[in-house]
């Protein structure tokens, strides 16, 4: 089954259940702990393992057509920005990966639209989008038009 | 029934589905919208939901129009090429105007984009594709939808549409349950802009048991975009057009960074070079206009992505196969070892599990590739969706009414998959797509459009016995067996997926038939969908669970059903290496070079198709 929980980590915190976009993961009701469903619904994409606060959660490749013997494991730091990744080949070969998850601090960056100041009527009556023409030309111009371009709409077989 | 009706009332945008379009809309709306209340409901958890969740290595639409290296129309040309010349043009330009605005927002936000060190860009794979560590793309981008929404409904499964009893064809909201509580939520809004999933999982996989998790696209895309809107009675473009993907064998591991930025290659089981081969025969099908190596080797107009499939699916039936990555030499290199693993790392762990299970070692070895089981979907590399009005200012009269992204229900918008015809807009392109909806949405009720809206409560009452069935029926025939799944009164909803994925392998082209149908196959799928829709109704669900795979299971039978009608509409082999037309072998441009559009009767479910004619940008003169 793609990801398992290993019965001594887990506290049964319910991280996992929370984050799984795939509904998969959820407590079962004797042991009070979390475990995968549904195997084959899911899609490997370590939500939950990067959520378990106990490192709890692990993969073993699909049944029909990874052999046993690998893993690959995360340690997802926002504080620090990063995620390290190691991987272990069944031949016992390693391999180590290291790379920013973001540049900034937390959501401190993305502006709360209700606090900047509304769009003018003119810009309403426009096909600017907020913040625009910001970044969508290389001069001062508007947004690019078909007349700029030297374009129109030709119906049938035109190229 | 034990459960809770819950009901969010006065809402003026409602956002269903907030992936990369929907987060999209929920931000941007915030800027017209002012003192809108902005609500979403979301099927799983924001911070990771939609085919964004698990992170991406590249944003695969940016035009770096600031840096001359790309104009609108540029990308417009390049993804008409690449869809063998059916797109709608109107809508392309007018995302690809505005993608480059989304994209430096998002690296103010925080989000990591590579730099060129030579001249300070954004680090190119291709022309469109720029490389991010995009481990957390969408936490960042769900922070900005958290931010200006006034409320966010995670684990909210949403079944139908609402629709105004006062006026015909106009949306009225929409309904759904939680998926944790089992309650019913009602969610009356003056519009819904729907941004949910395209379709994965509605064609029989490769894989046989736990693998069929790893899908291409994620397994949680349960086609609801178009069960959704289909149901709502909205006009649904090119469904036929399905997606099949030249893969990393098994795990779907991403191809792209490895053609464009490691400059790897391909090559048959013999060491062989097979591609050219294949183009002689192929040109005689498509066409010059759409295959001509030549032009393409001296002006770099790419091959269309379905013809490259075609060479490989051929070269394998004829027995050379398999297909190999060459990787060996760019991994030699150790930035580029460590760029080739990361990016697998960052969008399709699975592959990197797969070979770390096989001991596949690329410096050492060539991988295999392979083509997928087929997809439906309308922001990769294909345009299967809604038909949505364009900009006014850019759509001609047969593309436009009234308000952008708008489909033909008043009041119901769409972006990312939702919308048809706009291929090559991917995550950065939807996300854009739900902020051109938001605009005119808010632009849509400050008209007075949406004025005089009317839910009756027996319309409420229905959907919630409609949604609760399955587990009713499950209770109701439950008793009857000694135990296991064997029941001579329901199926479940596995199984039921079961049935759907084999008929439409079997009968619209999938993958155990080299993607291959004619008009008696697909008359023939038909029949077995409209009786599987029957036995719909006696869908059993033992928990809350289950009934969410059921709802899945409908929205995707639905959406196989408009794919299969479309198929048997367009008389022709427009994308071979995505399908073939066994009885219409050859790209008809005469006939054909049209979009397809389909609207089913929501009272009588039949279908009506009908040609809309295709509009390029061309210079004028």
């Amino acid at each position: 089954m793609p990801t398992f929980v290993y019965m001594t980590r887990c506290d049964g915190c319910g991280h996992c259940v929370d984050i799984c976009p795939s509904d998969i993961m959820h407590i079962d009701p004797t042991y009070r702990r979390a475990y995968n469903i549904e195997p084959n619904m899911c899609w490997e994409c370590y939500s939950c393992v990067k959520a378990c606060p106990q490192n709890a959660i692990d993969v073993r490749g699909y049944a029909d057509f990874a052999p046993l013997g690998h893993s690959v494991r995360v340690i997802r730091d926002e504080e620090k920005g990063t995620i390290a990744w190691k991987i272990k080949y069944r031949n016992g070969t390693e391999k180590n990966f290291l790379s920013p998850i973001t540049t900034k601090p937390w959501g401190k960056y993305i502006p709360k639209l209700a606090d900047v100041p509304g769009p003018s009527k003119e810009m309403r009556d426009s096909q600017l989008l907020y913040n625009e023409p910001k970044w969508i030309r290389m001069d001062d111009g508007g947004l690019r038009t078909l007349q700029d371009a030297g374009l129109k709409m030709k119906k049938g077989v035109y190229y | 029934m034990a459960y809770k009706t819950i009901v969010e009332d006065n809402i003026d945008i409602l956002v269903v589905g907030s992936g990369l379009g929907g987060s999209g809309a929920a931000w941007e709306a915030r800027f017209w919208g002012q003192d809108k209340k902005i609500v979403i409901a979301e099927k799983a958890n924001i911070d990771r939901s939609g085919a964004v969740a698990q992170g991406l290595y590249a944003i695969n639409c940016y035009m770096g129009t600031r840096w001359g290296e790309n104009n609108p129309e540029d990308h417009v040309r390049y993804a008409r090429i690449d869809l063998m010349g059916l797109v709608r043009e109107d809508l392309l330009f007018d995302m690809a105007r505005h993608v480059d605005s989304t994209v430096h927002q998002f690296e103010e936000w925080g989000l990591p984009i590579m730099k060129n060190p030579k001249t300070g860009r954004y680090l190119r794979e291709g022309r469109w594709q720029i490389m991010i560590h995009g481990e957390s793309y969408k936490p960042i981008v769900a922070e900005a939808a958290k931010k200006s929404a006034d409320k966010v409904f995670n684990r909210i499964c949403v079944t139908h549409l609402l629709m105004d009893d006062s006026k015909e064809n106009r949306v009225a909201g929409a309904v759904g349950f939680n998926v944790r509580t089992g309650n019913y939520h009602v969610f009356k809004s003056k519009t819904v802009i729907c941004a949910a999933g395209g379709a994965s999982n509605i064609f029989k996989p490769r894989s046989v048991g736990e693998g069929s998790g790893r899908t291409w696209y994620a397994p949680w895309s349960s086609a609801s975009a178009y069960g959704l809107l289909i149901e709502a009675g909205a006009k649904m473009t090119q469904m036929e057009n399905r997606i099949v993907l030249a893969r990393f064998k098994d795990g779907y591991g991403p191809v792209g960074a490895y053609f464009l930025h490691l400059k790897t290659y391909t090559q048959n089981g013999l060491g062989e070079e097979y591609e050219s081969k294949w183009w002689p025969s192929l040109q005689k099908m498509v066409g010059k206009e759409y295959l001509d190596p030549e032009a393409s080797h001296l002006t770099h107009r790419p091959i269309p992505t379905c013809l490259r499939n075609h060479a490989l699916i051929s070269e394998v039936n004829a027995g050379r196969g398999p297909i190999h990555m060459v990787t060996m030499q760019a991994f030699q290199d150790p930035h580029l070892e460590e760029v080739g693993w990361e990016n697998f790392l960052g969008m399709t762990i699975g592959q990197a599990v797969l070979w770390a299970a096989t001991d596949v070692d690329p410096k050492n070895e060539n991988p295999e590739l392979t083509t997928s089981e087929p997809y439906v979907m309308g922001s990769h590399a294909t345009c299967s969706g809604a038909w949505c009005s364009g900009p006014e200012d850019v759509s001609p009269p047969e593309y436009f009414w009234g308000y952008n992204r708008m489909t033909t229900v008043e009041g119901l918008f769409g972006a990312g998959d939702a919308v048809g015809g706009t291929p090559h807009a991917f995550s950065s392109g939807s996300f854009t797509e739900g902020r051109l909806a938001a605009k005119a949405a808010c632009k849509y009720i400050d008209d007075g459009k949406a004025e005089g809206i009317v839910v009756s409560d027996e319309q409420i009452e229905r959907r919630k016995r409609e949604i609760y069935k399955p587990l009713e029926h499950y209770k109701l025939y439950r008793n009857e067996i000694v135990a296991g799944d064997v029941n001579p009164h329901y199926i479940n909803p596995k199984q039921g997926l079961d049935r759907l994925q084999k008929l439409m392998d079997e009968y619209c082209g999938g993958v155990t038939v080299s993607y291959m149908t004619n008009e008696k196959l697909l008359n023939i799928g038909l029949k077995k969908l409209k009786i599987m829709e029957e036995d719909l109704e006696s869908l059993a669900a033992e928990n809350i669970h289950e009934l969410l795979r059921a709802w899945e299971l409908k929205h995707r039978h639905r959406a196989a059903e408009c794919v299969t009608q479309h198929t048997l509409f367009r008389k022709e082999t427009r994308w071979p290496g995505y399908y073939y037309r066994g009885d219409a072998m050859k790209v008809d441009d005469e006939n054909w070079h049209v979009l397809t559009v389909s609207r089913r009767d929501p009272k009588t479910g039949e279908y009506t198709m009908e040609k809309a004619p295709c509009y390029h940008l061309v210079e004028d003169k």
